[in-house]
């Protein structure tokens, strides 16, 4: 997964402020959070700097694929284990017997399922990372074997 | 939430949880199933076709044609079974003993001996419920679900909450991982996982149970006494363990007395028990199906009321030294899965395939019979990894009928 220093190494960092930021580090992070996007970086799209927009736009991932709580996940990437679906504390407490156990989600309230071989969100409000309150739960990044869950 | 479950057919799993929506007569959408199982459930991609000597032909005349060649050859043999259910494998026997065929099932090459041991009673074994229910050490060794049962972490063994163990994988359970490469089951064990090179797990076998018998454990490869002996620490701490038994420690031991030794070892000073990673959904049921019949898993031939056994009997054997003139081939390839100087002498015999998807054998076969698939066109009964019986129905309708039906039609034509 990238990081704000990353991003930041492919800026300008001029601190020009044309973007709307105090800093060029600023704006790396709210690159990151998809706040912004590449082009709102006008200095970027220069000629001298034509590999390094190339290359963060390949690196940032349009925030259109992202769900309201930051959650992308790599369908191409997953192989529909299920480890996510059982290890999400969520979905622990919805379904306790059910997906929490192992099984098939026996309830309607569950976040992650696992659809035609890949995993699927719903009621993403109940995620930990949704909203202003937002706590950095990681229970189905770090139990996915080939990390096909990120979170911008 | 009133849900209808159906059995995925697509490994040694078999998970029984798996939910469908039908359009058309046709499985759309499969929920709850891994891609593997999604695959094998949505129909192959290339349905095989009914054909002698590459000629379109009629299921009748592909059965007459079947049952003539069985009763010209001398001793032919009948392979495969991984893939059929147990009513099928019953028959396949039944038409082995009639024709006096070798009999072997992909177990030859993969889990063969250590359900051999398990059956003897010289392993201690138990159900992947009782796993997720109480087992607190989890040890992969030479295997990796994550690639080849996706479901085996999160339905079963780690991830589950289970009755005695309630707080799940963050407090209750350890993963440990055996392996020759940093596999993706590997990544979840984190610094539980233990690289050895390949061709030493026999060494580290013995290691560990010269640990846990107050020995110094060495080896000859880069991996301390005292990492060793942590190892062996977390084994013996463990209030239910269980060892699952992956392909790559079973093709590394020359013979399985040193995992004997360490799994009698670890019920002297833990409690330990051992699941072999079977891979078909139903080879461990045509081990026990044999076994019931004539006390072996795999690798005989039937001479009248007489059952010879041994390695001269396994599949790659009979075809290295061409002692077989015929083949019957139920639900296996074995012209991708075996080596290829052993599968060409396939090409200079007479094949017959009994599968529901067009394989690189059924291609190359005088004969090939399209069956319905096994859990979604047909139901039936198939033995789990760890030796339970799953019952299994169909999901939807076919007019190609189950592989147990034409060996029924074969045997009648014999």
């Amino acid at each position: 997964m990238t990081n704000a220093l990353e991003i930041y190494q492919l800026l300008p960092k001029t601190n020009c402020k044309q973007c709307g930021k105090a800093t060029c580090m600023a704006f790396a992070a709210a690159l990151l959070s998809r706040e912004v996007v590449v082009d709102d970086c006008p200095p970027l799209k220069e000629d001298k700097f034509k590999n390094n927009y190339e290359k963060l736009s390949e690196i940032i991932t349009p925030a259109g694929e992202a769900s309201e709580s930051g959650m992308i996940v790599h369908t191409e990437k997953c192989i529909g284990c299920g480890n996510c679906v059982v290890a999400c504390p969520v979905n622990v407490a919805e379904d306790p017997y059910g997906a929490g156990s192992g099984n098939a989600p026996t309830s309607d309230n569950v976040i992650l399922r696992v659809e035609d071989g890949v995993v699927c969100l719903s009621n993403v409000s109940q995620c930990r990372r949704f909203g202003k309150n937002k706590i950095l739960c990681n229970g189905c990044i770090v139990t996915c074997p080939t990390k096909a869950i990120e979170f911008v | 939430m009133e849900n209808e479950y159906y059995v995925c057919t697509g490994c040694g799993l078999l998970c029984d949880d798996i939910e469908i929506e039908l359009d058309d007569g046709k499985v759309s959408k499969v929920n709850n199933a891994c891609l593997k199982g999604v695959a094998r459930l949505k129909e192959c991609n290339r349905p095989a076709e009914c054909r002698i000597d590459g000629a379109p032909a009629s299921l009748e005349d592909a059965i007459i044609e079947t049952a003539r060649i069985l009763k010209e050859a001398d001793s032919p043999v009948i392979f495969g079974m991984g893939n059929s259910t147990s009513q099928a494998q019953k028959n396949a026997i039944e038409l082995a003993k009639k024709t006096s065929a070798y009999f072997d099932d992909t177990s030859s090459f993969c889990q063969g001996p250590i359900v051999e041991a398990i059956l003897e009673n010289k392993i201690r074994t138990c159900t992947l419920d009782e796993v997720k229910d109480k087992a607190d050490v989890i040890v992969y060794w030479g295997a990796d679900p994550s690639n080849s049962h996706p479901r085996h972490l999160s339905k079963y063994t780690y991830f589950p909450r289970g009755k005695e163990r309630q707080r799940g994988w963050e407090e209750d359970r350890t993963a440990i991982c055996i392996d020759v490469r940093k596999s993706d089951t590997a990544t979840i064990c984190g610094d539980k996982f233990y690289q050895i090179p390949p061709q030493a797990d026999e060494e580290l076998l013995n290691a560990l149970t010269n640990g846990l018998s107050g020995k110094v454990p060495k080896v000859s490869f880069g991996m301390g006494p005292k990492k060793i002996l942590e190892l062996a620490n977390m084994l013996k701490k463990a209030e239910f363990g269980v060892i699952c038994v992956g392909l790559g420690l079973v093709y590394s031991l020359e013979e399985i007395e040193p995992l004997v030794r360490l799994m009698d070892k670890l019920n002297e000073v833990s409690n330990f028990y051992l699941i072999p990673m079977v891979g078909q959904y139903n080879m461990r049921g045509s081990n026990h199906n044999l076994h019931e019949e004539t006390g072996y898993i795999n690798r005989v031939k039937f001479t009248g009321n007489d059952v010879e056994h041994g390695a001269h009997c396994s599949v790659v054997e009979l075809l290295r030294k061409r002692t077989v003139d015929a083949a019957l081939i139920i639900g296996s390839d074995p012209m991708s899965s075996l080596p290829g100087s052993i599968a060409k002498e396939l090409l200079d015999i007479p094949v017959i395939t009994i599968d529901p998807c067009n394989t690189l054998t059924s291609r190359k076969a005088k004969v090939s019979i399209p069956v319905a698939t096994a859990g979604s066109e047909c139901g039936g009964t198939a033995v789990r990894m760890d030796g339970v019986e799953v019952e299994f129905k169909a999901m939807t309708e076919t007019d190609r009928m189950c592989d147990a039906e034409i060996l029924e039609r074969i045997m009648g034509e014999l």
